[in-house]
């Protein structure tokens, strides 16, 4: 909403800069986006009178005029066209500043001296597109004799602050000069004066007679109609043509001009219609027949339906209700009465038929958001008034106001106390009072009660809570005081599950990976990169009604392929190793619950390529696991698993529940994610990973007694997996086995063909005494046993 | 016999004096006072001496050995010392060259920008809550007040799974969930992923975070809000932060604020950072409004409460001078070392 200031001053007092007042409305609630200086850098441009035009004698297309400032004659060289001798112009004298930074400077034109230049509005400082449209490629010719040599900005009031102000949707009367005005009086202590509305009607009897007849009485509530005969259509004077530029709206001619007026001084739009084109004596406001075509005055066909409100004659749609007038009717230069409108449109009503139809008007962004029924009146009695006293037609008595059900005001209970309560303050009754009083509240006290009665153009006002913000915000919040909050004191934290996501997260953070943040909707196929299998349960998707793009268009149920393209991109920009992990959630189906939703279940997904294998992925893996204390961990081959490497891939186990998957991505994979190199992957089940975490740890004593530590060496069959000789190890390494670890695997000479030999250390230890070399023998010999006996292997000599 | 102790010394001495390492120290001293060492031998000759002469000669023998020892004992630590310089001094490196890689991972800048503001508030007593990415009508829109009719709920702002269900356009939704679980005191943050339909450029992202508060209890104020969001910003962006509370409008909340900071980075003399304006809207505020307790089943005539949300990402912008949201999402590893 752009106020000039200067129009805003006609209804409120306002002594303070543009900038403090922004300040003040800020903090009352109508927040200042910014506000512009109009012709504030524009200096020495005087009114001038063109007293001769003679043709330039070396320049067809240039003319030396003479401009009579007053006390002395100009000579002035100008390529305009539109100008004849007589016309008073702005001139720019010799030192001028002009719009955009120009200079004007005494000079010679093809041989001719140029003493200044004629001004354009542009080059004042308005904005091309708000200019008339007759006089936009022209030197601006003054309405009428001015004092000559005067500052043009006395005489036009184009030197101004405008402000833009940020209009909450709760405040649709906010959309008027008037409506601001009244904020502005409340915040910085003025009153609000209304303009005078005198109409003096002419007597004549007509032979219009119109009637209007409300069929749609859901979509229009309201609908006043007056006329107007002897309508002489021209451009309205300098003053309005200047408030409407100023206010973003160009002129167009008197009459238009005076409803675009009105509507941004009151906020109520008006439409005229050419009577002319009405057939028969009866304005229709109807539903729209379904298939009903109409030609609005932009010269486009629309289709209506019976959703849509239309203002019609006997015979054919005039108007869409409230959103835009059509061609037919529309008021031109031959316009000779016209009909005045000023009607109230339901706003569910407009905001509908503007949104399917495509088509957003000052009028319909007024209606959509709630214009008060009540001013209806008053308003077409101010726009009949302009059109008296500015000439534009001859008002007649004939005023048809049809309003079935009167807008009344609302009567609230509110407690003072509970004012004070909400806002932590300490305010009086009486303040409260002229608080309200300010925004034409009317309260009275009864007993510890205010009975406040709300004015019908505020239509947020309901409940207690909404008169809390009234006087909090104009007593103002920067003056509530700051306190923390009382009552019961409450254990902040996090949640276990949070927790043991941090601890991962540590765990992680410190094994070297970044951690990554992808989106939770993918592409559909994105999971046949990863070559998921037909009828894969990652097949059912969570899918968006209304997604971006395919790519964005289903809730993700792996966060696998969101990796491989992180991966990927790395690899594409020449990252030559990384180690990166998400937490995050997927999305499956379930038709079962009874809110629809689906199951959100927490993934970690781990990835990496780089100077990396199977098994640094593995000892991550065996790592997180060991920080989140889950000790009994297992992995399993799986040949099976479409995205990996059929000899390189493991199940990750924990006491027989498949907690994930891990292993080299498939060389297919990586072909389909445009990766030229192998990738380590691990996808984890992260809900079912803490159910497993055992984050207590207890102190165990340290050893006091040495311990024995003999190395194994096995030779065994290549096939045979070294998980199969640590079993063996584990159930024959008896009590005092404390722990074993791999430490080579060999194969070639030495070692028969299809042979490995696998090396432990074994430690052996007792915690209440030192062990003796029989009692170890003894253990190591049966380990040594059962592993000949078990899986045919031999000790290696 | 005591003649050639002394000369032993004299001689024992010299050699010790041209010994250069350890190795020949130690051959002297085997040659003078090892089992077969030459003074050794003569006090193996000792016997033949006289019963009056035995303890002169002794007595000699016994200083000429403790000099010897002495001598060597002198020797040796000299020789020491500067076989250690000079094994420090093939050691040396060139400290140069540059040191062997270890890398720490770094934590997503997003997610480390809502765990500094979750420790914040933690510190105040507030718990964590989290809700659904994939939400119903009712808890992201009906139950916060949202009109029927809002803007908000069009299919332009919203994604859509099916007519109740949405992914979630804001955290505020776990606000609802939570009121109709607990009883007050309630004192929660949530931070979490939201969704809303724009097209990404630098500045939007169809995915983005925020994180909400609520309080509610009985008694809790305006002023309240204010203390607790004055005492958040000192935190987060420093302790001469001001605070500014701008009324404004949102269906959860009646009275509605918007709150700006003073710049963190000019302080609020402007600069290119807060576009000039000295401030930087922060975040949306309010109390309660009565319809979103009642709602969820707390009594508004016994308790009020406060809510605020931001949005995280903005945030993490401006505190990084990020200046396209769309790097947060493309986790170029060079893009998240810098964090």
């Amino acid at each position: 909403m752009l106020v000039p200031l200067k129009w805003l001053k006609e209804y409120v007092e306002i002594d303070m800069e543009v900038n403090e007042l922004s300040d003040k409305m800020t903090m009352s609630g109508s927040k200042v986006e910014g506000f512009e200086s109009l012709g504030k850098d524009i200096t020495g441009v005087v009114v001038g009178k063109i007293e001769s035009i003679e043709q330039h004698p070396n320049a067809d297309k240039l003319v030396i005029t003479k401009i009579n400032i007053g006390e002395e004659t100009l000579q002035i060289v100008t390529g305009a066209k539109n100008i004849n001798v007589g016309d008073y112009v702005p001139v720019a004298t010799h030192g001028a500043n002009l719009a955009e930074g120009l200079k004007i400077k005494k000079g010679k034109l093809r041989g001719e001296v140029s003493e200044g230049m004629l001004c354009s509005q542009e080059e004042l400082g308005i904005s091309k597109n708000l200019i008339p449209e007759e006089i936009k490629d022209g030197i601006w010719i003054l309405d009428k004799p001015y004092p000559l040599r005067v500052n043009i900005f006395e005489v036009v009031e184009l030197q101004d602050d405008i402000i833009e102000f940020e209009i909450t949707s709760n405040r649709p009367d906010c959309l008027s000069m008037i409506g601001m005005a009244r904020e502005t009086a409340a915040t910085i202590g003025g009153t609000l004066k209304y303009p005078q509305v005198y109409l003096k009607e002419e007597d004549e009897e007509t032979n219009f007679n119109i009637k209007v007849n409300i069929e749609d009485q859901e979509g229009c509530t309201r609908y006043i109609a007056r006329v107007i005969k002897d309508v002489k259509i021209q451009s309205s004077p300098l003053w309005l043509q200047q408030r409407l530029m100023k206010a973003g709206v160009r002129p167009i001619n008197n009459i238009v001009d005076i409803t675009n007026y009105v509507m941004l001084e009151y906020g109520q739009p008006l439409h005229a219609f050419d009577l002319n084109f009405i057939e028969g004596d009866t304005i229709i406001v109807r539903s729209a027949n379904a298939g009903e075509s109409f030609k609005t005055l932009d010269g486009v066909q629309r289709q209506l339906d019976e959703s849509m409100t239309v203002i019609a004659d006997k015979s054919k749609g005039l108007a869409i209700a409230g959103v835009m007038g059509g061609e037919e009717s529309e008021v031109t230069e031959a316009t000779g009465t016209i009909l005045l409108e000023s009607a109230h449109f339901s706003k569910d009503r407009i905001r509908a038929t503007s949104k399917k139809l495509g088509l957003r008007t000052e009028a319909s962004a007024r209606f959509e958001k709630g214009v008060d029924s009540n001013i209806a009146s008053i308003a077409i009695d101010r726009a009949c008034q302009l059109i008296e006293t500015l000439s534009a037609g001859k008002v007649l008595k004939e005023k048809v106001d049809v309003y079935p059900v009167k807008k009344e005001t609302r009567k609230i209970s509110i407690r003072s106390n509970r004012m004070n309560e909400l806002l932590g303050t300490n305010l009086p009754v009486e303040e409260m009072i002229n608080i309200l009083e300010s925004l034409e509240i009317v309260a009275v006290k009864e007993d510890d009660k205010l009975l406040v009665t709300v004015p019908t153009f505020r239509d947020d006002l309901h409940i207690e809570a909404d008169f809390v913000e009234e006087i909090g915000r104009i007593y103002g919040f920067d003056k509530i005081p700051s306190t923390m909050a009382k009552g019961n004191i409450v254990v902040g934290g996090k949640t276990n599950g949070q927790m043991i996501e941090d601890l991962a997260k540590e765990a992680l953070l410190s094994f070297g990976f970044n951690e990554i943040l992808t989106y939770s909707f993918v592409s559909p196929k994105s999971v046949d990169k990863i070559n998921v299998g037909e009828d894969s349960i990652k097949r059912n998707f969570v899918k968006l009604l209304n997604p971006l793009g395919d790519e964005t268009s289903v809730m993700r149920t792996s966060l696998v392929p969101n990796l491989m393209e992180v991966l990927s991109r790395n690899i594409n920009h020449k990252v030559t190793e990384a180690r990166a992990f998400e937490i995050g959630s997927i999305f499956i189906p379930n038709s079962e619950a009874k809110d629809q939703l689906p199951y959100e279940i927490s993934n970690l997904v781990i990835g990496m390529y780089g100077q990396e294998d199977f098994y640094s992925l593995k000892g991550v893996v065996e790592g997180l696991f060991n920080e989140l204390g889950i000790t009994d961990l297992d992995f399993e081959v799986e040949k099976n698993h479409s995205t990996y490497h059929p000899g390189r891939c493991a199940n990750i186990m924990v006491r027989n529940h498949i907690i994930g998957t891990m292993g080299e991505i498939h060389p297919q994979v990586m072909e389909n994610c445009d990766i030229s190199k192998k990738c380590y992957v691990a996808e984890l089940d992260f809900n079912l990973m803490m159910q497993f975490t055992r984050v207590v740890t207890m102190y165990k004593p340290l050893p006091k007694y040495p311990a024995m530590v003999r190395d194994l060496a096995v030779v065994i069959k290549e096939e045979v997996m070294v998980k199969e000789i640590e079993k063996i190890i584990k159930k024959r390494g008896s009590d005092i086995l404390e722990s074993f670890e791999l430490f080579d695997v060999y194969r070639g000479n030495q070692i028969a063909e299809g042979y490995k030999s696998v090396a432990y250390t074994l430690t052996y230890r007792n915690m209440d005494r030192t062990l003796t070399d029989e009692e170890v023998n003894e253990v190591q010999d049966a380990i040594v046993t059962g592993i000949k006996e078990e899986i045919g292997g031999t000790l290696r000599e | 016999m005591e003649a050639r102790l002394n000369e032993l010394e004299q001689m024992a001495k010299n050699e010790i004096q041209e010994a250069n390492s350890s190795d020949q120290l130690e051959k002297v001293r085997v040659k003078y006072l090892g089992k077969k060492g030459e003074l050794t031998e003569v006090l193996r000759g000792m016997g033949s001496l006289s019963s009056e002469e035995r303890p002169l000669v002794g007595k000699v023998a016994n200083i000429v050995r403790e000099n010897i020892e002495n001598y060597l004992l002198e020797a040796k630590n000299s020789i020491k010392s500067k076989e250690l310089e000079a094994k420090l001094s093939t050691e040396a490196i060139d400290v140069t060259m540059p040191g062997r890689k270890t890398n720490l991972g770094k934590k997503h800048p997003l997610i480390q920008g809502m765990d500094e503001l979750k420790n914040i508030f933690i510190s105040m007593g507030f718990q964590v809550a989290q809700g659904p990415e994939v939400e119903t009508v009712y808890y992201n829109f009906d139950a916060l007040n949202a009109p029927a009719n809002h803007p908000s709920r069009d299919m332009s702002d919203t994604f859509y799974i099916n007519e109740e269900t949405i992914l979630r356009t804001q955290t505020s939704p776990v606000q609802a969930r939570v009121m109709e679980k607990r009883k007050p005191p309630i004192r929660i943050i949530s931070p979490g992923r939201c969704f809303r339909n724009d097209t990404p450029d630098a500045t939007h992202s169809p995915m983005f975070h925020q994180l909400e508060g609520l309080v509610v209890d009985k008694g809790i104020t305006l002023a309240d809000l204010k203390g607790t969001l004055e005492v958040f910003t000192k935190y987060f962006f420093g302790s001469q932060t001001k605070i500014k509370f701008r009324p404004h409008n949102f269906p959860f909340t009646e009275p509605s604020a918007e709150i700006d900071a003073s710049c963190f980075k000019c302080s609020g003399s402007g600069c290119s950072f807060c576009k000039g304006s000295g401030w930087i809207e922060l975040l949306g505020a309010g109390m309660v409004h009565p319809n979103v307790l009642r709602n969820c089943g707390i009594d508004p005539e016994v308790y009020s409460g406060f809510a605020f949300g931001m949005g995280i990402d903005r945030l993490v912008m401006l505190k990084y001078g990020v200046d396209d949201i769309r790097l947060f999402f493309e986790n170029d590893m060079r893009f998240l070392n810098q964090f």
